[in-house]
Formats: C-alpha cells, structure tokens, sequence
C-alpha cells in the first residue's frame, strides 16, 4: 500500500477487510487492487476516462465506465459497506447531490479532496491575483477539471446541513498528517468517513 | 493414447435430441458443425464458449473452409492471444439455424429426406443457445469458465447467463444488445424482402434443381453492411471517389468505390452463406428481447448467475449504440452483479470488434485471467 496515493492509504487503512467497496472515481484502480489484495476486499469501481477503465479491467477489476454526476443512479440503496469519492468531488457538477448519493449507495463513506483554503492557494490569489496554480492543483482556471473548489471549512459546513456525521477526519500535508485544528489553513487535502445516523 | 474424434478442427455431431424450441416445436435430431481448440484439463475449468454473429461460422481460428481466409477472430483467439488456446479448451459451434454444418433450413429433414426449407422451425437466440448446451454435455463439458460472443454472439452470451446460470463463470458481452431495437428489426427486413424478392427464392424451395437466390442475398447483406460501418469509415474508405474511371458515366454501373465495395460484399457473400439460413437467424435476433422473456425486468435475467460480466461497446456503432450496453450494465448493477464495462473508441463502426483493436484485446485478456 506503501506507493498509493496518501490520500488513498488513509482510506486504505480505514476500510473493514472483507466489506464491499464501490470507489467512484477510481483511476486506474490502484485503491480498489490494494483493497482487494491487502483486505480481502470486494471492490468495485466508477470511471470516467476509458483508458482508466481498460488499465483497471486488464489487472482483474469490476470497473464501469461513467459519470458520478449521471450514473450512480443506477445503484441500489445501501449495497456497499462503503462508497469512496476521492479527489472527484470537486469536478462534479453537483457534489451536494452526489454526496447524498454516495450515503444512499453506501452505509458510510470516505470522501477526499484538495483543500483550496490551503495558505498557498491563498497567498497566491492574495499577492498573485490570479487564479492559483499550485503543486497540488496544477491546472490552469480554464483547463482544470475541479469546477467545484471547495475547502475544508465548506464541506464542514454542507455535511452539516444535510445532518450528515464526520466520522472522522485526516488531514495530510503532502504525505504527513496535520493536526484538525487550523486544518483549513494547513492541510493541502482532507480525507472524512461519513454516514448518516 | 488416441485422440478423442470430439475434439479438433472440423467436427460434426448429430445428437438425436430432441430440442424443445421455444416456438413449442421439437428439433431432432440436432447437428453440430464445430471446432474445439487446445485441450481440456483434468478438473475441466478451462473452457471457453465463443459465440459467433449473423454470419458467422465455427471457423474461429482456422481457416475457412469454403473461403480459404483465416479464422474470423484470430486476432482475439489462438496461442498467445487474450483468448488463449494453449492456456483454455476454446468451444464455437455454428449457432443452429445457419449453414456450415449445423442444423439449418439446408440440413436434411428426416422426415422427408429433403432439405428442411422452410419448414424448419423458427428459432429464438435462446433456441440456440440450449442447443450450445447439449453440445456441451456431448464434450463432457459440465461448467464454462466463460462464454464470449460480439454482436449476435454477444446476444448469446446474455442468454446463457440467464438461461444456464450456473453453468458459466464469467460473461464477455462486445457491440451486442439485450434486445433489438425497430430500427434492428427494419433494417433485417429490408434484407428478408430482398431474399424473397428474388424469383429464385421459391418459397424456400431452392435446394434441389433451382438456383439460389444470390441476387436477393447480396441485396440483404449489402444493406447490412452498410449498418456495420460507421458514416466517418465510410468517408475515409471511399469518399466519393470514382471506381477505376475518370468520370461518372451516366449510367447505373458501380461508378463509386463504395458501390464497387458493397456489390463485392454481397457477391462474395453468397457464395458462402445459405439464404434461408440469413432469414432464420435474422428472425431469431428481431424476437430476442431478454428482459421479455423475465417479466419486463433486464435485472431479473441475472439475478440467478454468480458469472462475473465485461461489456465492450464501440463509440462508433450505431447498430448497437453505447447506451444498449449502459441498459445491460444498469441491469447488472441493480442485480448487484460482478461487472466491468468500457466504450472503447474506434473510427470503424459495429465492425469494431473484428478488427485490430489493442484496448479490446487488453480488456478480455486481463478480465479472463482472472481466477475463479
């Protein structure tokens, strides 16, 4: 599990062995091989990009080809022990609908994404005036995917309203957990486990 | 040791049967035109089903016999290839109702001793596929490890999930659909008419003295091919480019590459196909409707299978869209079913999965390797 993602090792030694995973979003399925190979994991996968999906089908993944915004319609209530978004809730077209989704499909879920409060994204829209363009989100306004940027205190605030309960939290710095308070300052991403009570 | 004479190339089998069809009618006895490549193993876990098209043969891998051309889908099956004939025990057997062998309008009606005609009855895809299965039995072949069909084999291949749900594995489903659709159904009667157009078709009664009614079937799968290529294929191929002249001549001569083409399609065409054997299989693809035979629910057809499934759609195919293999996936995904799907892309149209195609090959290779 060592070369995942950090933010895919959180939610990799946060998962139950033996459940069954939906990953929406799953790239080329390196969370859901470690998942099924280190936890006995029964995994299955939501792609958008074809060549993904092909490169996570040939090492003997359940990956589907789809949208998180138009397919998860398509899945009955509660068939996952958990349903993993990560790093994709900021290119949804409605990342309010597809967490509600996400908690339907799923009894809990981990949800991750870049924090654009961090204090870089900040200083460089600050002092820069220009959209910010950093390590961790290194596309330009125009031709980024996330049309949602949202931070740690935002998706605070939404789970809030929808009565949706933080399980719990991870906050990284690049591969090293930072501490939960000023984690909307500090934390360049964030990993929650969520359900509905 | 001595080969067993129900394994190899160019095998034919008459079981007595009888068939229950689902037109209430009984078939018997039931011939099989097939071929088997590499070898079973001991605990019989390595077979491979393949599931050919409307025209297709049980010359999967060898060479075509009326033809000489190499085995329709080499590029998919053979040593080394995703479907591995030196790792699995590969199965195709000419889909009853066609002409290379096995039971068909042109195969001998016992009670006449007389072509069949149209007297042979009308077939569904499940039809077929329930006599796959008595062939299985006959090779001492209890469990498939997969079932893999393009097109109409991919119908096939939906049916045996839903129809022998324990016998099989795993379900490869390419550029095929769990229904057909009124523009499917339009397009094939197009070609019915044709074939009985043709004054030589007679009723069906061609098989003694007359000639075939090869004018009526080029027509059909001039029409048909037309469905299996894409408009931008087209263009590239032929554009509209004049066959080996200078000037469009003001008459009704092939004068464009693309009439040149599909005359040729068509000529070369009947001389390896039965016409009457076009019309019943065209039938049995315009009946199936899978989700029909399970009370209107698709999700209901697989519910009894532990297969996992892998479905392969074209971007380009309009005969069956991308959205007829998203159906078959939504299905699947309400059943809470094992399922990979991918829509690859290819500028070629339904004709995709025949071709050379890298994406299609890593997908079955990597999803058949999969134990269990």
């Amino acid at each position: 599990m060592s070369d995942l993602r950090p933010d895919l090792a959180v939610i990799a030694r946060n998962v139950d062995p033996g459940t069954r995973v939906l990953d929406i979003g799953c790239g080329d399925g390196s969370l859901m091989a470690a998942l099924r190979d280190t936890r006995g994991v029964d995994a299955r996968g939501l792609e958008l990009d074809p060549a993904n999906v092909s490169a996570a089908v040939a090492r003997g993944l359940s990956v589907v080809q789809g949208n998180a915004d138009t397919d998860l319609a398509d899945y009955p209530d509660q068939s996952f022990d958990y349903a993993i978004l990560s790093q994709t809730l900021q290119t949804t077209r409605r990342p309010d609908l597809v967490l509600d989704d996400l908690l339907r499909i799923g009894r809990r879920a981990f949800v991750s994404f870049p924090n654009f409060a961090h204090w870089r994204v900040r200083l460089s829209l600050l002092w820069g005036g220009r959209m910010p363009v950093t390590r961790l989100l290194p596309e330009r306004w125009y031709d980024t995917p996330n049309i949602h940027h949202v931070t740690i205190d935002d998706f605070r605030a939404m789970v809030a309203e929808r009565g949706i309960e933080i399980e719990k939290a991870r906050y990284l710095r690049g591969d090293r957990r930072t501490g939960p308070a000023a984690a909307n300052f500090f934390a360049e991403h964030a990993v929650f486990l969520l359900s509905r009570d | 040791m001595t080969a067993d004479p129900r394994y190899g190339l160019h095998r034919h089998v008459s079981l007595p049967g009888p068939l229950a069809l689902d037109s209430g009618a009984a078939l018997t006895p039931v011939e099989f035109g097939y071929e088997t490549y590499g070898s079973l193993n001991t605990d019989k876990s390595n077979a491979i089903l393949i599931c050919h098209a409307l025209t297709g043969d049980q010359y999967v891998a060898s060479d075509h016999p009326l033809t000489g051309k190499p085995g329709w889908w080499t590029r998919m099956v053979g040593p080394g290839k995703p479907i591995d004939t030196e790792r699995y025990f590969v199965i195709c057997s000419n889909v009853i109702g066609s002409c290379l062998g096995s039971s068909g309008p042109s195969s001998i009606n016992p009670a006449t001793g007389r072509a069949w005609a149209m007297d042979f009855p009308v077939l569904t895809i499940r039809d077929m596929v329930r006599a796959q299965a008595m062939l299985l039995d006959h090779l001492g072949v209890e469990r498939l490890k997969a079932v893999v069909g393009g097109s109409m084999g991919g119908m096939q291949a939906l049916s045996w999930a839903a129809t022998f749900p324990d016998r099989i594995g795993a379900v490869v489903v390419i550029a095929s659909t769990a229904k057909h659709s009124a523009q499917n159904i339009a397009f094939h009667e197009v070609g019915r008419q044709a074939i009985m157009a043709d004054p030589n078709w007679r009723g069906g009664d061609y098989y003694g003295d007359g000639e075939a009614p090869a004018a009526g079937l080029a027509v059909a799968r001039m029409a048909a091919h037309i469905t299996y290529l894409s408009e931008a294929g087209l263009t590239e191929k032929f554009g509209r480019r004049l066959q080996e002249r200078d000037a469009k001549t003001f008459g009704f001569d092939a004068d464009f590459q693309v009439e040149s083409y599909l005359r040729h399609q068509g000529l070369s065409f009947t001389g390896r196909f039965d016409a009457n054997a076009y019309l019943y299989i065209t039938r049995a693809m315009d009946y199936f409707d899978l989700a029909e035979e399970h009370g209107g629910m698709l999700a209901n057809a697989f519910r009894a299978t532990d297969a996992r499934f892998c479905v392969v759609s074209f971007d380009t195919d309009w005969l069956y869209p991308t959205r007829e293999s998203r159906a078959v996936v939504r299905a699947l995904n309400a059943a809470a079913k094992h399922v990979s799907f991918v829509e690859l892309s290819s500028p070629f149209g339904h004709d995709a999965f025949l071709l050379e195609s890298p994406e299609l090959n890593a997908v079955v290779d990597g999803f058949l390797k999969v134990e269990g």
